[in-house]
């Protein structure tokens, strides 16, 4: 390797007008938001819901999360991947915590197909926030997934007492399928975060 | 679903640690376990693709993307450089964009409380896509430094906040460009938590090849990359 990555730095508390200026007001288009499905696109549609909690259980109020999700048929809208998707779903959510009552992150998507025969469904997350001179990298896997998650190999490279940390529980709220997804950035129930 | 494709790592020799004392927000925000390394799977090496229609024609320029009556008041800059990956293959159509101060050193968002004057001409975000051979160009204006709550007296060295996709979910980068000969590097708990052989690759450098006569000073700010893992792996 001839050269040096580039060090990250942190979002700061400021990065909502150039990254997410539309979910805040701001006059420029967004790249992307918490929209993430369409009323074509195919699958089951899910609400991911959840706060960023500090060391102190306190609500992370400027942090800002993406989401990266494969189809309901688990394929990625990538030249990457061979099955690359079509059904018009780019598969790629943001959404800042600032602008919710509860300091939330609030997206509207499909679940995900798996990727894989022996691979669970899952949503690849990367947290920003101040505070963070790296950004975070978890996954979010889904509590009606028993199976196919006890199989999961990224899942099963978990510290078994640590996998509930990734596993977002399922409510339903006017017929939706809600799945909540807190993300503990340190304490007891600290979140797995990965080495990608 | 295996993959052909993986990433390098992150480089810790290089790249920030989550806790930094000086820095005092990562004391209850930084991770504390160990990182879990992962399978590499499609679902690292694929990525959001942003082309030519994220785009919009003043969307690079900050000289006028935001001008309503008049320019914005500073000193007119540009900022360009070279998105390349570890193995210095450049890193094409890629999406990057970037926030900043005004030349006051005042963000346009509205927790930024700081008592120097919003500048009505300027807005202060931006993007572009990077060429075939990796290359970007922004119009600008210096951004101010501007004092932040960290300790007393704390300054923000002037600085542009850059975010950039690359080819996967594992080349995300956010950062931040500096300039050079700035007396706050020093002093910046932000710049300072990066490992120290890695910090001068944040600063830019004045150019005057890329200095347009009578118009703007001309900073080259090069990018780089996690590059492509020497081992496939299986996912
Ligand atoms: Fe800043």
């Amino acid at each position: 390797m001839a050269l040096k990555q580039t060090p990250s730095q942190t979002v700061g508390p400021y990065f909502a007008y150039g990254l997410t200026p539309e979910q805040y007001g701001y006059p420029l288009k967004s790249i992307a938001g918490a929209e993430m499905r369409g009323p074509d696109t195919e699958g089951e549609a899910v609400r991911i819901e959840g706060q960023v909690l500090d060391g102190e259980g306190a609500c992370v109020n400027d942090a800002m999360i993406e989401l990266w999700q494969a189809d309901a048929h688990g394929r990625y809208a990538h030249p990457a991947d061979p099955r690359s998707s079509n059904a018009g779903f780019a598969g790629f959510g943001r959404c800042g915590t600032g602008t919710d009552p509860e300091n939330r992150f609030v997206f509207e998507t499909v679940k995900p197909g798996a990727i894989a025969d022996g691979h669970a469904p899952h949503i690849n997350v990367i947290v920003f926030m101040r505070g963070l001179l790296t950004h975070a990298y978890t996954r979010i896997y889904f509590a009606d997934e028993a199976e196919r998650n006890a199989a999961d190999p990224v899942l099963s490279a978990v510290p078994a007492e640590r996998r509930d940390t990734l596993i977002a529980a399922r409510t339903e709220d006017s017929g939706q399928a809600v799945y909540r997804f807190d993300i503990h950035m340190q304490g007891e129930n600290e979140t797995v975060f990965f080495d990608v | 679903m295996s993959t052909e494709l993986s990433f390098n790592r992150r480089d810790w020799g290089t790249q920030p640690p989550y806790l930094h004392a000086e820095y005092k927000s990562t004391a209850r925000r930084g991770p504390t376990r160990p990182l879990v390394p992962i399978v590499s799977s499609l679902s690292e090496v694929t990525g959001p693709v942003y082309g030519h229609e994220s785009v919009g024609e003043l969307d690079s320029d900050l000289t006028k993307n935001g001008a309503k009556d008049g320019e914005p008041l500073g000193e007119r800059i540009i900022v360009t450089g070279r998105v390349l990956d570890e193995d210095g293959r450049p890193v094409p159509n890629t999406l990057i964009e970037i926030w900043q101060a005004n030349a006051a050193g005042r963000y346009i968002h509205v927790v930024d409380q700081h008592d120097a004057p919003i500048d009505p001409n300027f807005f202060g975000g931006g993007r572009c896509l990077t060429d075939a051979d990796g290359a970007y160009r922004f119009y600008t204006v210096r951004p101010g430094a501007y004092p932040w709550g960290n300790h007393f007296n704390a300054w923000r060295p002037n600085h542009i906040h850059l975010s950039l996709f690359g080819p996967a979910f594992a080349t995300r980068l956010v950062t931040q460009m500096y300039f050079p000969g700035d007396p706050l590097l020093d002093l910046d708990p932000i710049y300072q938590g990066t490992p120290e052989a890695a910090r001068g690759s944040l600063v830019a450098r004045f150019d005057i090849e890329t200095t347009e006569p009578e118009f703007a000073l001309g900073y080259v700010f090069d990018i780089v990359l996690r590059g492509r893992g020497a081992t496939p792996m299986e996912g």
